[in-house]
């Protein structure tokens, strides 16, 4: 058994974090990676994939120093090990929840997925491999992953990359490709969830 | 290995992060695309105030890497198509996928799988994208 003060700080971090610490936090994380001359841009990632793949030889985009970046899939490789780490050692007393609003729980109720308030799971159970072979399941992984992928790509950046560090460097550039991250997500929630779920 | 270890623990402290902070979750993004909820908005919002004052100060104080090099914070070229069209793109899978790449990588560490499959979508959009590239619209 652990000593009490350890098991202090573990629920100290398991309770859900509030947005004023995980804002600042991020903010923090950039910090860390131009402290060390790099640009925070997770979804990079996918290029150096295809990269290291020999995407090269396919289109020109693909041929840079990939060796060179691998700093980034480190970063990447960090995250999985965190999400193991939060789930499994930090999940807290209720478990993995989403502390979702009333408003939502009705809402994705409306949507056919019904949930008890207070009970709704962080991550739902349409990522699995059986609901592959269902609509919602398949437009989950296989098509958002596609549109994120090729998407992210087209707009030179994600959420980190434009939406943290372009915005925080007052780029007008990532400005416009924070209000079409908007635009398709409240056409996609608004106008093609009925039809998908 | 000193080196390769910093990065993995910037990764590791931005993973329990974004999955605490229930950032991770589809029923949060979708929350966040109905207005119902302050939560992702202040996670947003506050890091990039953060953000701000932070590229501020490194730019005011000619501020250098850990290396000893000033610190470079590239500019983005002011093409509005290729933001806005591919922003949208990149928005209809977000809101769909309820994940963005950061947190696809943190979901899959927490046992999801499936999420390898996602990856290997992600990727293919990447290079169908870096094919396309030459006939796109910039």
């Amino acid at each position: 058994m652990a000593p009490q003060f350890i098991l202090d700080i573990i629920a100290f971090i398991s309770q859900p974090w509030p947005w004023w610490v995980a804002g600042p936090m991020i903010a923090l994380i950039m910090f860390l990676l131009l402290k060390l001359g790099k640009e925070f841009g997770i979804s990079n990632n996918f290029r150096i994939m295809c990269a290291a793949e020999g995407a090269g030889d396919y289109a020109d985009f693909f041929k840079f120093d990939w060796q060179s970046q691998g700093w980034n899939l480190l970063v990447a490789l960090g995250a999985v090990f965190g999400g193991y780490m939060a789930s499994h050692y930090f999940a807290g007393a209720e478990g993995n929840i989403a502390h979702v609003s009333a408003a939502t729980v009705e809402s994705l109720r409306q949507l056919g997925l019904n949930y008890q308030e207070g009970q709704v799971p962080l991550i739902p159970e349409f990522y699995s491999w059986e609901a592959l072979f269902t609509l919602p399941g398949f437009m989950v992984v296989i098509v958002g992953g596609f549109l994120v992928g090729f998407g992210a790509r087209y707009a030179g950046g994600c959420t980190s990359g434009h939406a943290i560090s372009g915005m925080s460097a007052l780029q007008l550039g990532s400005l416009y490709a924070v209000i079409g991250f908007f635009a398709g997500g409240l056409f996609m929630t608004y106008v093609l969830f009925p039809l998908i779920f | 290995m000193m080196r390769s270890s910093k990065y993995i623990l910037i990764g590791l402290l931005f993973g329990m992060t974004l999955y605490k902070a229930e950032a991770v979750s589809w029923f949060r993004i979708y929350e966040m695309f109905h207005f119902q909820s302050f939560h992702m908005y202040g996670i947003i919002f506050s890091s990039i105030a953060m953000g701000i004052l932070i590229v501020q100060w490194i730019k005011r104080t000619h501020m250098k890497t850990m290396d000893g090099e000033e610190i470079r914070i590239s500019d983005k070229d002011r093409h509005a198509p290729r933001y806005i069209i591919g922003g949208t793109i990149f928005g209809l899978g977000w809101a769909l996928a309820g994940v963005c790449p950061g947190p696809m990588f943190i979901v899959l560490g927490s046992g999801y799988t499936v999420l390898v499959l996602f990856l290997l979508s992600a990727i293919t959009g990447t290079f169908i994208y870096g094919l396309l590239r030459k006939y796109l619209p910039h």
